[in-house]
């Protein structure tokens, strides 16, 4: 590892790896706005760890985690019901963050996230019909459900917007007419059942990381790690890909089975925290962005970076949540529907 | 002479549409192979084929003896190049960012960026003298200025083969020589290059083989001084014209009659 920068001009600063098997710039940028992420999300997830019906302090918060002889009784708060539903907002923050850079890169459009083109909404459809119809209420079936929902929705916006062309902007327009009908397909699941099931489903629908427990964050942490290393090739092709299929033909990619894999990652990964959390929505869709901004990278794909990003917006929304006594879905939604009405007037601006 | 690119009996076409069938072409070793011809005569649609953007029907494109679809998709990219008629330069990309994606094909997941990157980056630049604009943005670039990063790209692939899809299109006059005397200097550099275009006196003045189609069948090839007669043109575009010699560089001059003769 040195610091020896590259002879091209790139405008930013690098560390370079230059080893017999490894080779690599990696922008200091970046490791400084991951370092910085992640000390938000210790002090953030610490913080929100003192919060409850329990009163716990900052430094037992600390003394339960490091120390295994301190109070049993606090050490069961703070280790066993605390921990896991911080845990789940990193899990879930890093997966939809990656999920909306995934869509954002193929799309070539910042609204181009599953939350806008109606994956997110598909999802949750999938876990209602699991929940409400087959009342299968386990993470591993809703999660299957929340994958089939959004793969599903996924073919349906593919085939609806795909007439001979395929323009990013018509698959947003499609996605969005798409997620109404869900949206209200969902709706009529939950008045024609009973109003204890209708109740359940709005909990969960509501989008809340409250009542996770570390039963559900290992088989959420498995599917989560798997998708990650199955995306990270993604992280190196679709960049390439966002030049377009001629170009990325010549350099040496397959653009359709590249696109193909990254949709049902893309799917997989909304689907597994929908599955878990229910939708938390606007951190796929602002998670790449804020980070392409911090790093000053040319592509919403990332890894590092997009991930924590996102982990750090949940973290801090579950934070806000708990101290206002709302779902984090509800915070999620509030500030990222200022976001997507920035987002919207600058692309209209620029348009115009 | 030899080919280590050619296309045997091939055809070619879109949907159900043929546009070309059981076409064989060798494009020579290092050679400047310009493909003219009128409007859907076919030539784009030749170059995607030997490009791998479109699978031949029939017949087989061989790329060092080895049939090219049996390729790799990067191995073929690090032996043959393109310069698309149409690329997106990704939002606030810089020039030296969108000329270091052309390394992609050398890369891999444990080496995403070494020495030899930097190396064949700042040479591509270097050669097409774009290292002055490697902070700029390159929406902010000129289209001249932007065809030139789009080769910098393909070059920094490091191909021994380039195919180039109407390069100078949308280019003022000065920039379509500009870049036709930068294609020149990477042919006399070894590089094998295939272009189609559609001016067939810059053609003449820069191939060295020149194929020219019409409905999708070659009707001549050669060395343009040898080819290019009033009677080729008039047959491949319907075009009544006299052929004069380039007082500059002695090579053909088409001069079209049009309907007013004095």
């Amino acid at each position: 590892m040195s610091l020896e920068q590259p002879s091209v001009d790139f405008g930013r600063r690098y560390l370079r790896i230059d080893t017999a098997r490894v080779a690599a710039l990696i922008p200091l940028r970046a490791i400084v706005v991951s370092v910085v992420l992640v000390v938000v999300i210790l002090a953030a997830g610490v913080a929100s760890m003192t919060i409850g019906a329990y009163d716990v302090g900052l430094d037992a918060v600390l003394r339960a985690i490091v120390d295994p002889t301190s109070d049993p009784d606090v050490r069961q708060v703070v280790v066993e019901w605390r921990l896991p539903r911080v845990l789940f907002a990193v899990l879930c923050g890093a997966a939809l963050a990656l999920s909306g850079g995934i869509f954002q890169s193929l799309t070539r459009n910042p609204l181009g996230s599953p939350d806008i083109i109606g994956f997110g909404i598909g999802a949750q459809f999938g876990v209602t019909l699991m929940m409400i119809v087959l009342e299968l209420n386990t993470y591993m079936f809703k999660a299957a459900g929340a994958l089939i929902g959004g793969l599903f929705t996924a073919l349906l916006v593919y085939v609806l917007a795909s007439k001979n062309t395929m323009s990013s902007f018509r698959l947003i327009i499609v996605g969005i007419g798409v997620s109404a009908g869900l949206g209200s397909l969902t709706s009529w699941i939950l008045i024609s059942v009973s109003v204890e099931k209708a109740m359940m489903a709005a909990t969960w629908g509501a989008g809340s990381l409250a009542s996770l427990g570390f039963d559900q964050l290992l088989p959420a942490t498995i599917v989560f790690a798997v998708v990650m290393v199955a995306a990270l090739p993604l992280n190196r092709t679709l960049p390439v890909l966002e030049m377009g299929d001629d170009a990325a033909t010549a350099l040496g990619i397959r653009p359709g089975l590249t696109r193909l894999s990254a949709m049902v990652l893309g799917v997989a990964l909304i689907a597994l925290v929908t599955a878990a959390a229910g939708p938390i929505s606007f951190i796929a869709l602002a998670a790449p962005q804020i980070a392409q901004r911090l790093t000053r990278s040319n592509t919403p794909m990332g890894t590092a970076p997009v991930m924590l990003t996102g982990a750090a917006l949940v973290v801090v929304s579950d934070l806000v949540g708990q101290l206002l006594s709302v779902p984090v879905g509800v915070v999620t939604v509030s500030v990222g529907g200022v976001y997507l009405a920035w987002l919207l007037a600058a692309q209209f601006a620029r348009r115009a | 002479m030899t080919a280590s690119l050619l296309a045997r009996d091939i055809s070619l076409g879109y949907g159900d549409t043929r546009i070309i069938s059981d076409l064989s072409l060798e494009v020579p070793d290092r050679s400047f192979t310009i493909i003219i011809g009128p409007n859907a005569c076919g030539k784009s649609t030749l170059l995607r084929g030997f490009a791998r953007l479109l699978r031949p029907s029939t017949g087989t494109v061989l790329l060092d003896g080895a049939e090219l679809r049996t390729f790799k998709p990067k191995e073929a990219a690090r032996r043959l190049g393109l310069l698309p008629q149409s690329s997106i330069a990704p939002d606030g990309i810089t020039v030296a960012d969108l000329v270091g994606r052309g390394r992609f094909p050398h890369q891999n997941a444990m080496r995403t960026w070494s020495r030899e990157d930097e190396r064949a980056v700042a040479d591509a630049m270097a050669a097409t003298n774009t290292t002055e604009l490697s902070r700029r943005l390159v929406d902010e670039l000129s289209g001249g200025q932007r065809q030139r990063v789009w080769v910098a790209m393909a070059l920094a692939q490091q191909t021994g083969h380039l195919l180039l899809d109407e390069p100078t299109t949308f280019l003022d006059i000065a920039h379509q020589i500009d870049l036709l005397e930068l294609f020149a200097d990477l042919h006399r550099g070894g590089t094998t290059l295939v272009a189609v275009l559609h001016d067939l006196n810059h053609a003449a003045r820069y191939a060295t083989h020149l194929v020219a189609m019409r409905d999708g069948v070659i009707v001549a090839q050669g060395d343009p001084r040898e080819i290019i007669t009033a009677e080729l043109v008039e047959a491949v575009y319907d075009l009544p014209c006299r052929v004069i010699t380039d007082p500059v560089a002695g090579t053909p001059l088409v001069i079209p009659l049009g309907r007013r003769r004095p």
